[in-house]
């Protein structure tokens, strides 16, 4: 039985009390005191230190104004880059179905930061391993929701079973379009690249709006079709090969 | 509201989720604008006139709740005929005195009747007090066709006939579409079947004119029929998490506990007097000597006798105006020698910081409790003024005590927010070091102060001597019992100290006692009912048994008027509270908010007296007449209608009338507070606002010491438009310097579409936005926006003016040191009264004042 999170950025009002709770329950340090110029995002990305990352978009289209809020986080790829290419063993998938980075075992080889599609994994300057969201795997083997969705104001961050949420988010998409918010979509709900994610999301305009990628897929499976494309090659070589050998010899 | 309550604003969600229509009216686009249906986008400090809209929109359409209006309302009365609105005068009312500079309200009453109000202000002006409460039930003369045009029907519809799309596209910035596009949304969710809801902030109140904004918002919603109603009324946000508790058992110097009015020294001489002057012989405030005595009784306890009027000469008197902004003139003039700040920080977040440090530096002992040394602690050490070497640590005598705070989780304790609910919150673990409670700190203040005066034989150290102060402690820290505090609030039977369970049991002849009469009922039956937690699921959806609301549990006040005058539901999908003929008593979703057994056609004899004058139809029983106020005949010190005036420092003249300020605004005449022209000021082309930003609080103390809510907005900035940027050279991401005549702060620069230029009168009007939460203690560090801000205030709350004002921004920082300075003229601040605008209270300022010039 997988958990995770359904995010509906329709109903997020970007008051980052999931990137507070995320930091205070985690103890996590903070990202530096930089003003950046972009919206009211000051936190910029997700990385070793924020798990949680809400992004501020100011969208002009042509007389329409809006500003989209998103809250961002480790999608837990059913199919996980990060965990794939781990050397060490160090990432591994909970009984939640959650993508965990065991810090003990962590060597910090950085793989997994290459490796994920979102870039949501990261390498911590000071120790050098590598961190990202745990879908707050201790809370959960106390029986507590994680700390962002627990914060959550106007309940834009769901937390339960991922077919549940599957069913709330279909459901909030068909509403939504009943209202004429006919953009509303689920994003990562059947990724096909990565097997779909835990932690999927309601948006209302392209996935690069909001700084996710359109089309995130697993290196592996990209390698695996490599591979094949390779194998592929190979064997057209070798059939090349056996005819020109063949061929040599009938001369 | 997002922005700025965003727990609250769940509840918003889940009604917006529920079909509910969201509209935002806000200079800016901020987060609640985000998830808002409706957007509005309007000029600082312009509400009044887009709120008169809406009441000229509402009258002229016809589209008011015609039953609730004449029966619930004044609407029928026939005011004075010496009333003369600020139609005929050109934005004055009647009774203006120009020598003094106040109103003489006699013209505002109705028709042969005085009649005082359920609040506000009594000592109106320096001489009798005009706005006690009431001596006559209400109207003697009313027109129940509210065709008179002397009745308040009429008076509102004329004194709101200019008021109108164009004039509020005018005024506002507001386009025509899009006003009509609100009131059409507000007026068709208005009815029998259907209410809407205002919530307001600071946003409202912070102005010059700022309790006439509320008021305006309570005409719209009296008109519509959405007061006392389920899903209606007029919320105020307040901005802590009990400053609702703290105006209820106040921390404002002219109230006691339960808005008894605070005596004062020339007219109060003795309680019969004060009872006199400050009860009424009409409605709910009959009932005050009960409360009163009752009060007397919990603070001097067995001293408190029939024979000393219950202990009345122990309690201090008010001698005039001691709000903030007049003790603050009076500590910079050395007149006042100790303060005590207690969770504030004022050099921070209160108006013109530079005031505010001058006052403490004058001093002679300053008290600080907070979770840090703030910018308030540390005044003589880290300020601007001593960064720019004006004034040298060493030279500034006041002796500063800090005490350092518990948070919310160290202590027990209760929050009333703005439901009225009252929430009980339980010690989790004990404060470390020396941080203490509120509670633990005024206990044993006030034990060592009674152990100071011990042995005094002063008459006026006897307050102190004979009050109760017995409250059982516990702990390491011989920490007061909270629940005994909120017992004694509660009130008990002084023969045998049983909790009363309501006021409705109080007595005005010293056997009962009572902290604060609207909290009585808080520990019925000798339990905490604050700390009552049943879920939702488990009872009805007015959910009584969470927490506990006062009065008496009421979720809804004023809940009669959610009935017909016949007392039926107004309609099967808004019923609430009705009459039940059978029973031949109230009942209801809720606890109804009347008396329980007075049927709806009970009309009083004409020589009934008390809270047997409250009629079967008259919901509103605070009020002596039992009626929603349209018009104020009493009560308010700028009018008795919300009128449309200026800021004291605007970008634009008054379209509507010659006067352009609200000509009863409290304003500080002195060298260190200079202003800027009424309006048109060359210098200062730029209209400002200030506000929060849900990463921080206020002014920092709580925030900009944590990291994770410091690296959320590390730096001040200020919000500015792309076509200002523009126009000034800004980049995204660049400095800039704000000045006005007071100072020169320096921030970064947000270019965003989020601000908008307005077109006010066929002219732009650029608006730049300021958060105002940084200082120069903590993890984050900024320059104070309130440092840009002069002293001028709502003359009925004394709240500052922060909300709308005018400025100027250029490209780059600040100069440092003796340089900082320079963007403004020496010789201007030198002089600050040429800047002040002339003629009597702002008429034609600017305009008089070049005349001047030239």
């Amino acid at each position: 039985m997988a958990t995770g999170f359904f995010t509906d950025t329709t109903v997020c009002i970007g008051c980052k009390a999931c990137e507070v709770a995320c930091k205070e329950w985690n103890q996590l340090p903070d990202d530096g005191f930089v003003f950046s110029g972009m919206s009211y995002d000051n936190t910029v990305m997700l990385g070793a230190s924020t798990w949680r990352h809400v992004a501020f978009v100011e969208r002009r289209r042509n007389d329409d104004f809006s500003w989209l809020m998103m809250s961002d986080v480790c999608k837990h790829c059913r199919s996980a880059a990060c965990l794939e290419v781990c050397p060490t063993g160090a990432i591994v998938r909970t009984e939640f179905g959650s993508v965990y980075v065991q810090p003990d075992i962590c060597n910090g080889c950085g793989y997994c930061v290459v490796a994920c599609p979102f870039g949501v994994i990261d390498r911590r300057e000071d120790d050098g391993r590598a961190w990202k969201c745990t879908l707050c795997y201790d809370r959960q083997r106390g029986g507590l929701e994680p700390a962002c969705a627990k914060a959550c104001p106007t309940d834009s961050i769901r937390f339960g079973e991922v077919d549940e949420l599957r069913r709330l988010a279909e459901a909030r998409v068909s509403t939504l379009h009943g209202e004429g918010v006919s953009d509303a979509y689920l994003y990562g709900v059947d990724q096909p690249g990565t097997d779909g994610l835990n932690a999927f999301f309601l948006l209302v305009d392209e996935p690069e709006v909001y700084n996710l990628p359109p089309d995130p897929s697993t290196p592996t499976k990209v390698a695996a079709s490599s591979w094949s494309h390779v194998l592929a090659a190979g064997a057209a070589l070798l059939g090349a090969t056996v005819v020109a050998v063949v061929g040599g010899r009938q001369r | 509201m997002a922005e700025c309550h965003p727990v609250g604003f769940r509840f918003v969600m889940e009604a917006k989720r529920r079909g509910a229509t969201i509209i935002h009216v806000d200079p800016r686009f901020t987060r609640t604008s985000a998830v808002a249906d409706i957007h509005v986008p309007i000029r600082p400090g312009t509400d009044i006139a887009f709120l008169g809209g809406l009441v000229n929109y509402i009258i002229t359409n016809e589209r008011y709740f015609t039953e609730y209006v004449k029966a619930y309302t004044n609407a029928t009365a026939l005011v004075n005929e010496n009333f003369k609105d600020t139609e005929d005068l050109d934005g004055l009312f009647s009774g203006w005195n120009s020598e003094k500079g106040q109103y003489e309200i006699s013209s505002w009453q109705y028709d042969g009747a005085e009649v005082g109000p359920a609040a506000g202000k009594r000592e109106m002006f320096s001489g009798e007090p005009m706005s006690e409460r009431g001596t006559q039930s209400g109207a003697i003369h009313h027109d129940e066709t509210m065709q008179d045009p002397r009745c308040v029907f009429q008076i509102v519809k004329r004194h709101y006939s200019r008021y109108t799309p164009e004039m509020v596209e005018d005024i506002c910035g507001i386009p025509q579409d899009k006003f009509l596009q609100v009131a059409e949304a507000l007026c068709s969710n208005s009815s029998r079947e259907r209410t809407s809801a205002f919530c307001y902030a600071v946003g409202w109140t912070q102005h010059s004119i700022g309790v006439q904004y509320i008021r305006t918002a309570c005409i719209v919603q009296l008109l519509l029929g959405n007061i006392g109603r389920p899903g209606g009324g007029i919320m105020a946000l307040r901005g802590h998490a009990s400053i609702q508790g703290s105006t209820d058992i106040p921390t404002l110097y002219n109230l006691l506990p339960g808005y008894l009015p605070m005596p004062h020294a020339k007219y109060d001489t003795d309680l019969p007097t004060y009872l006199e002057a400050n009860g009424s012989t009409s409605g709910w405030w009959s009932e005050m000597p009960k409360y009163m005595v009752s009060l007397l009784k919990a603070y001097w306890g067995d001293d408190a006798t029939e024979h000393n009027e219950y202990g009345y000469h122990y309690l201090p008197r008010l001698s005039g105006d001691h709000s903030h902004q007049v003790t603050v003139a009076a500590m910079a003039d050395g007149v006042v020698k100790g303060y005590f700040v207690m969770g504030e920080n004022p050099a921070v977040g209160s108006m013109h910081g530079q005031l505010q440090r001058k006052g403490l530096r004058e001093l002679d002992w300053l008290v600080v409790r907070d979770f840090a040394p703030t910018e308030t602690a540390e005044f003589w050490k880290t300020a601007p003024e001593i960064e720019r070497g004006e004034v040298r640590p060493e030279d500034i005598g006041t002796e500063v005590f800090f005490f350092p705070a518990a948070t919310h989780t160290e202590k027990d304790g209760s929050f009333t927010n703005t439901q009225r609910l009252l929430q009980w919150h339980h010690k989790a673990i004990e404060p470390p070091g020396d941080c203490r409670s509120e509670l633990g700190f005024t206990y044993h203040l006030g034990r060592r102060l009674r152990e100071l005066y011990a042995d005094s034989a002063e008459q006026r150290d006897l307050g102190i001597q004979r009050l109760t102060w017995d409250y059982p402690t516990k702990g390491p820290h011989e920490e007061p019992d909270a629940e005994a505090v909120l017992k004694e609030i509660n009130g008990y039977t002084v023969q045998d100290g049983k909790a009363m369970s309501g006021f409705k049991d109080l007595k005005d002849d010293g056997s009962t006692a009572c902290g604060c009469w609207i909290y009585s009922g808080a520990y019925a039956d000798d339990a905490n009912q604050t700390a009552r937690r049943k879920p939702a699921d488990e009872q009805t959806w007015v959910a009584p048994d969470w927490g506990w609301a006062w009065p008496s549990n009421r979720r809804l006040m004023y809940n009669r008027a959610s009935a017909d005058p016949d007392g039926n539901p107004w309609s099967e999908r808004k019923r609430y509270v009705w009459w039940d003929a059978q029973k031949k008593k109230w009942t209801g979703e809720d606890v109804p908010d009347f008396i329980e057994t007075r049927p709806p056609d009970y009309r009083p004899a004409e020589d009934a007296t008390g809270t047997d004058t409250i009629g079967g139809a008259d919901p509103f029983i605070m009020q002596a007449d039992g009626l929603g106020w349209l018009y104020a005949p009493n009560g308010l010190q700028d009018g008795p209608l919300p009128t449309h005036y200026e800021p004291e420092e605007s970008v634009a003249e008054n379209a509507l009338y010659l006067q352009q300020c609200n000509p009863a605004r409290m304003e500080w005449d002195r060298k260190d507070n200079p202003f800027h022209r009424a309006f048109d000021d060359p210098r200062f082309p730029y209209a400002i606002t200030t506000y929060r930003l849900t990463e921080h609080h206020t002014a920092g103390g709580m925030t900009r010491w944590l990291s994770w809510l410091s690296e959320l907005q590390p730096e001040m900035f200020c919000e500015i438009s792309p076509e200002l940027a523009r126009e000034k050279g800004l980049r995204n991401g660049d400095w800039a310097t704000i000045s006005t005549a007071r100072t020169v702060i320096e921030c970064r620069v947000l270019v965003t579409e989020r601000i908008r230029p307005m077109r006010i009168r066929k002219r732009i009007v650029h608006t730049i936005g300021l958060p105002y939460h940084w200082g120069t203690k903590g993890l984050v560090t900024g320059d104070s926006t309130n440092d840009l801000i002069g002293f001028v205030a709502d003359p009925n709350s004394s709240i500052q003016e922060s909300k709308a004002f005018t400025g100027n921004i250029e490209r780059g920082r600040r100069g440092r040191g003796r340089g900082m300075l320079e963007p403004i003229d020496d010789k201007l601040r030198d002089l600050p009264e040429v800047h002040k605008p002339r003629g009597k209270h702002g008429v034609r300022a600017a305009t008089s004042q070049e005349d001047e010039e030239t």
